[in-house]
């Protein structure tokens, strides 16, 4: 946003005067230029105040426990003994079985949608995607009680245990008891939360895709799914990305749909079906009744961490696009 | 935060003002959750009968309501646990505790095959949640159940994800019956490290756990077991009787340590002595200010606070929230006086 304003600032000609300033102020660009600017710069100032009032308040605990408040495994509010391992393994297993389920589900059902579908059925199911986009995460909490997480413990938990859990390695994943509660079910029902973003936003990135472009690859002798595959997909890759990304940070970030899911008990465990708990919903669920200031001062770094996390991975994420952007697809 | 907190108690201060033209007093307080339904009534009837006197209660936890009324934002607090030494002696100014209601805390529990009320001693339940008691059928839980068919499986043990006023009465019983609860998990608290288990938010989250997971045993709120027709366990108490929990017996469990309560009613009731006595309850408390400047509001919280230990203790029955005891009344009418 920041670079197109000043962009706008340099084809400005360098007219000195209050009368060549009026008559770009007539114009609008001026003004534009002056509201994007604000705008931009509230942004910037939002987000730098949060991660300001995120440090400044998490100090108590900053200066008691250091680096080992990544490493300590051990969350004691009584002894006043504080750590985060548990909750950033449980965020991130949550959010990457999320992501594995979600994706190629989002994608696919993207494909289809704006490659194979009939335009005017297209439209109609996109129209309640996007619904599904805005109902609130408690909802999807309820789904997840009432629906995953029984069929978890009877049925999909046993054979997971009986199956996968037999063969080498990946086996580690799928076995010990199970509550139907757990890093799977969370990461299912953050999944079911986060492909219709999948979905909505690609969808239209694959829509902006030229009829040149398939229609070349056509004239190539492509089939069809390979003009889709080897041409459209690439040219809105970093659109589809962008979509991945925006669920990822969903993902990351939910309280309520979690914390009724995933069993609250900060665990690392290998296996899938052991219950865990994520940053943000221990926040959600402790921040009300934490009475002692160093109990406070560690939820806040909580906090922090996991504005770290986000962008930690959003800068992986631009890494990733430009690295995989010079291999051909879409002029940059 | 502070200053967020400085944002919105300006906001809120100016709503006060606002209102204190007509010659009303606004008071603001928040807390408890616990006692939010027997607080928000309360608040309602005294409205009706004293149009000029509005409270407006916000129940964002007991947490929350010790941090606001320290900072000021708030006329005055509320809170499932007494405050401690250390959190008084940050405050800025004295605050005294007076109890309003009691509540209590049972243990319920489902497994296949077993329909009747269970007993539990006070080391079943120490030991289940210590993880030492693995199994349904140990004979620390079968000798107290001798008709009982309890099955050779694992005891699925949930507690509260949350902070919460329950876990606070249920960890003060367990720390007082187990000498290596006290070592292993530590004293009273909302929330604790807790050694095995899974967690539910909230008592809905804890009885839809227990519900659906086979062999699975919970704590929740008597209140909500009650309201919800949720069966639950009959627990030993320090005289060696299995008692069920009603309110007469937390009434009674109250008024059996009457004696024992302290000057400034920062007390624990859990395991107290009695052959009727229902060891896991709790008073839950509002914090009040000793000093308050503002005449207008210093009379309508005293006058309040009157009016609660008499008529408001009349709508706790209809609201499953246990009265206090005579003895208790009569020294808190006392106490209200220490508010200048």
């Amino acid at each position: 946003m920041s670079a197109a304003a000043t962009t706008i600032a340099h084809e400005v000609p360098p007219q000195a005067g209050p009368r060549a300033f009026l008559r770009r102020l007539r114009g609008g660009d001026e003004i534009a230029h002056l509201i994007t600017l604000t705008f931009s710069a509230l942004i910037l100032l939002i987000t730098s105040m949060l991660v300001y009032e995120l440090w400044a308040n998490s100090h108590l605990s900053r200066a008691k426990f250091g680096w080992m408040f990544f490493w300590t495994r051990v969350w004691d509010p009584n002894f006043d003994n504080f750590g985060a391992a548990p909750f950033i393994y449980g965020t991130l297993v949550t959010s990457a079985v999320a992501l594995c389920l979600a994706v190629p589900l989002g994608l696919a059902s993207a494909i289809f949608l704006s490659e194979l579908a009939p335009r005017k059925v297209s439209d109609v199911i996109s129209f309640l995607i996007d619904l599904l986009a805005a109902v609130p995460s408690v909802i999807y909490g309820l789904l997840g009680i009432f629906i995953v997480v029984p069929v978890m413990r009877t049925t999909i938990g046993p054979v997971l245990i009986h199956t996968l859990g037999n063969v080498p390695y990946i086996g580690a994943l799928f076995h010990g008891p199970n509550y139907g509660v757990g890093f799977l079910t969370a990461g299912i029902v953050l999944a079911i939360m986060v492909v219709p973003f999948i979905i909505s936003v690609s969808r239209e990135v694959l829509l902006t895709v030229p009829r040149e472009q398939r229609e070349a690859a056509l004239a190539m002798g492509a089939t069809r799914w390979e003009s889709t595959w080897k041409v459209v997909v690439p040219w809105a890759r970093t659109g589809i990305m962008g979509s991945v990304f925006l669920a990822l940070a969903r993902a990351l970030g939910e309280t309520m749909a979690v914390t009724m899911v995933i069993g609250n008990a900060p665990t690392i465990a290998a296996s899938l079906l052991s219950p865990g708990d994520t940053i943000a919903s221990t926040i959600a669920s402790q921040f009300t009744e934490a009475t002692g200031d160093l109990y406070l001062s560690s939820l806040i770094e909580l906090g922090l961490v996991l504005f770290l996390i986000t962008f930690i991975l959003n800068g992986l994420a631009r890494i990733l696009i430009v690295a995989t952007g010079r291999g051909g697809g879409r002029p940059a | 935060m502070k200053k967020s907190l400085l944002v919105v108690s300006l906001a809120l201060g100016l709503a006060a003002i606002a209102v204190a033209q007509n010659g009303t007093v606004l008071l603001n307080a928040a807390g408890a959750t616990f006692p939010y339904p027997i607080y928000s009534k309360w608040f309602d009837v005294y409205h009706n009968e004293h149009p000029n006197i509005q409270i407006n209660y916000q129940s964002i936890g007991s947490g929350g309501g010790i941090r606001q009324l320290q900072a000021g934002t708030v006329d005055f607090g509320a809170s499932d646990g007494p405050m401690t030494d250390e959190q008084l002696s940050q405050s800025k100014f004295k605050i005294l505790h007076f109890p309003t209601v009691l509540g209590a805390v049972v243990p319920t529990y489902n497994i296949a095959g077993v329909s009747g009320e269970l007993n539990f001693t006070q080391k079943a339940l120490a030991g289940i949640y210590l993880g030492t008691i693995t199994k349904w059928n140990d004979p620390e839980i079968a000798k107290a159940n001798a008709g009982a068919k309890l099955p050779n499986e694992d005891i699925v043990v949930v507690h509260r994800s949350d902070g919460s006023g329950t876990s606070y009465i249920w960890t003060d019983f367990l720390a007082k019956v187990s000498e290596d609860w006290k070592k292993k998990v530590g004293n009273a608290a909302t929330s604790v490290n807790w050694p095995v288990g899974l967690g539910g938010k909230g008592n809905e989250g804890v009885t839809g756990l227990v519900k659906q997971t086979p062999n699975a045993i919970g704590y929740i709120e008597l209140i909500y077991a009650v309201q919800n027709n949720i069966p639950y366990g009959k627990v030993q108490n320090a005289a060696g009787n299995f008692v069920k929990a009603d309110l007469a017996g937390v009434t009674a469990a109250a008024s059996a340590d009457a004696k024992n309560i302290p000057e400034d009613f920062r007390v624990s009731i859990t395991n107290a002595p009695g052959p009727k006595v229902y060891p896991i309850s709790s008073f839950t408390w509002l914090l009040i200010p000793a000093q308050i400047q503002d005449a207008a509001k210093r009379e309508a919280i005293k006058d309040f606070l009157k009016w609660m230990l008499v008529e408001g203790q009349n709508y706790n029955e209809g609201l499953t929230y246990a009265q206090l005891p005579k003895e208790v009344i009569a020294r808190e009418t006392k106490a209200i006086s220490l508010i200048q």
